[in-house]
């Protein structure tokens, strides 16, 4: 039967650039994926594409594809990423650039656009899913509205003679999900076969946290070597049989216990996975430990998938201010106490306008609130923080103001005050009929 | 004992949704899992943090559990005043919930 092997090149933007290029040498795999693309990204790379048209792609682009490009391309690994975020196309040409200055301008840039469905949800006037309210009440708050795609474009792009596909929103499962439709030509409508590869692209989609990153837990659950943690690889065959593992040699562990910790991750109920290709069943896996850093993961499935693709939309929430002060030895809780009570008098006393405020001292309740910190041992150390939502930005300076003035104003022997305001670009989700999203494969030259 | 002696755990997060997983170490724990980690049981440890209701899913495949808080995360991962905004945090107050290991 044949098999290939999908490398995980990042979990998150700002991932660690190293583990790729150790994947692409020594990984034996013919696919690198690399998921750069948060929740809200989209919306605040789409602010900075309408202040550059040539802008709007993923910060660490260049570095990333400098790092690997050249071992890709003498090995015939083939890249699929979201590093395009918000302008694709654009993130293709400098991808096209880049392979040029490299010498290597035969590899083949993909981009796929549509998933930029703004104008599609405002002539629906589709409703928000998490609050009462519609697009076209948000206004000119509204930034972004993006559809999370499916695989079938990028596979297309990959049939095409891809040698790189780079596309912006798209369900972070798809991205691997893609190379397997490609290779193995399943159908688009075998949901069982669509389901297990979703558990793999699931699995592989955060790299390091199924190789050992975010589990480990000195005593009770303990990885070696977590500087130098290695990136998952999965190993998938033609059947949908998977199995999860990573380069020889690197840190990190894939164990029955990391592997079952990220099938849940960011899982509702498990039966219903919901995938823009396949409502995916991840409640009969079985998960298997056949060697040392090899687990077998089986028993994925799927039902046919639904008539809407969840969009993702980017808005102007609201404004933050937030101040934070330390204070240590003898007293430190109570003189924390204090500050905190004389920054709410003083919120109150100056009519500082917020909807909505937290009083905590990070050390103690910030984390978990007053309940579940209740019987905890007093600290050596505590830090204040007030933060407030308010409409403008001017309201929310004035709150870090009021813990600023604390040094002078305050309890003995505060230090290290720090404070900011920022506006806040949130996401909310709408459901867009499928086929008002058309997404489309462009190869880009440098 | 602690949950945390026979259970390991992990947060996900969507929007203003926090899911936990419970695994049990040894699948031998699984029924006490079953038995006294109920989305009740969970509620109330995390009163206060969560405004909504609590849903549990069981996976007996793999010896765990899946809870499902809505209203967990202060509005929102995205717009959220907490200093732990997508709560990734939550797995460990919860593994610290006191279990019963009964005779023997």
């Amino acid at each position: 039967m044949r098999t290939i092997r999908i490398g995980s090149g990042a979990g998150y933007s700002g991932d660690r650039i190293e583990p790729a290029v150790e994947l692409a040498e020594k990984g034996d795999i013919q696919y690198l994926v690399f998921e750069c693309l948060g929740e809200r990204t989209v919306a605040l790379a789409q602010q900075a594409r309408m202040k550059n048209p040539d802008a709007g792609f993923d910060p660490l682009l260049e570095e990333r594809m400098r790092a690997v490009l050249p071992i890709c391309a003498a090995k015939g690994i083939r890249i699929v990423t979201n590093m395009g975020a918000a302008n694709p196309v654009a993130a293709a040409g400098k991808t096209a650039e880049i392979a040029k200055s490299l010498g290597l301008s035969s590899l083949k840039v993909a981009a796929i656009v549509g998933d930029d469905v703004l104008d599609a949800c405002k002539d629906g006037d589709l409703r928000i899913m998490e609050f009462d309210g519609s697009i076209r009440q948000l206004g000119n708050r509204l930034l972004s509205a993006n559809a999370y795609l499916g695989a079938e474009p990028m596979a297309q792009a990959l049939s095409s003679g891809a040698d790189i596909v780079i596309t912006g929103r798209a369900s972070d499962p798809a991205l691997f999900l893609a190379p397997m439709i490609h290779a193995f030509g399943w159908a688009m409508d075998d949901w069982n076969l669509l389901g297990q590869g979703t558990v793999a692209g699931h699995l592989l989609e955060c790299a390091g946290q199924i190789t050992g990153g975010y589990f480990a837990d000195p005593g009770y659950k303990d990885i070696p070597d977590l500087a130098r943690l290695g990136f998952p690889i999965g190993e998938v065959g033609a059947d949908g049989s998977l199995v999860i593992t990573k380069v020889a040699g690197s840190g990190g562990a894939v164990t029955a216990q990391t592997c079952k910790e990220q099938l849940l991750y960011e899982v509702h109920d498990p039966s219903q996975y919901i995938q823009p290709d396949v409502v995916a069943d991840f409640s009969q896996v079985q998960v298997e430990e056949i060697a040392k850093d090899r687990v077998r993961v089986s028993g994925g499935r799927g039902t046919k998938r639904t008539d809407t693709l969840k969009v993702s939309v980017g808005y102007v929430d609201s404004y933050i201010g937030e101040g934070q002060i330390s204070y240590a030895g003898p007293g430190a809780l109570a003189r924390g106490r204090l500050a905190l009570e004389i920054v709410r008098e003083r919120l109150k006393l100056t009519g500082v306008a917020a909807s909505e405020v937290r009083f905590e001292l990070i050390g103690v309740d910030a984390l978990h609130g007053v309940q579940i910190s209740a019987h905890a041992n007093e600290p050596y150390e505590v830090r204040v923080r007030v933060t407030g939502r308010t409409e403008n930005l001017r309201e929310a300076v004035r709150i870090g103001n009021e813990v600023e003035t604390l040094y002078t104003n305050g309890p003995a022997a505060g230090g290290g005050a720090f404070k900011s305001a920022r506006d806040v670009v949130a996401v909310a989700s709408v459901l867009l009929p499928r086929e008002l999203a058309r997404p489309q494969v462009r190869f880009v030259g440098a | 004992m602690k949950l945390r002696e026979i259970a390991h755990s992990r947060t996900g997060d969507k929007g203003n949704t926090s899911n936990i997983s419970v695994i049990a170490y040894d699948e031998k724990h699984y029924p006490l899992l079953l038995e006294q980690v109920t989305s009740a049981r969970v509620r109330a440890h995390f009163a206060g943090v969560v405004e909504g209701e609590v849903v549990r899913y069981e996976l007996p495949n793999i010896a765990a559990l899946n809870f499902v808080m809505t209203g967990a995360l202060g509005g929102g991962v995205t717009r959220s005043l907490a200093l732990d905004a997508h709560g990734k945090s939550l797995s460990s107050a919860l593994l610290d919930l006191e279990i019963d290991a009964g005779p023997g």
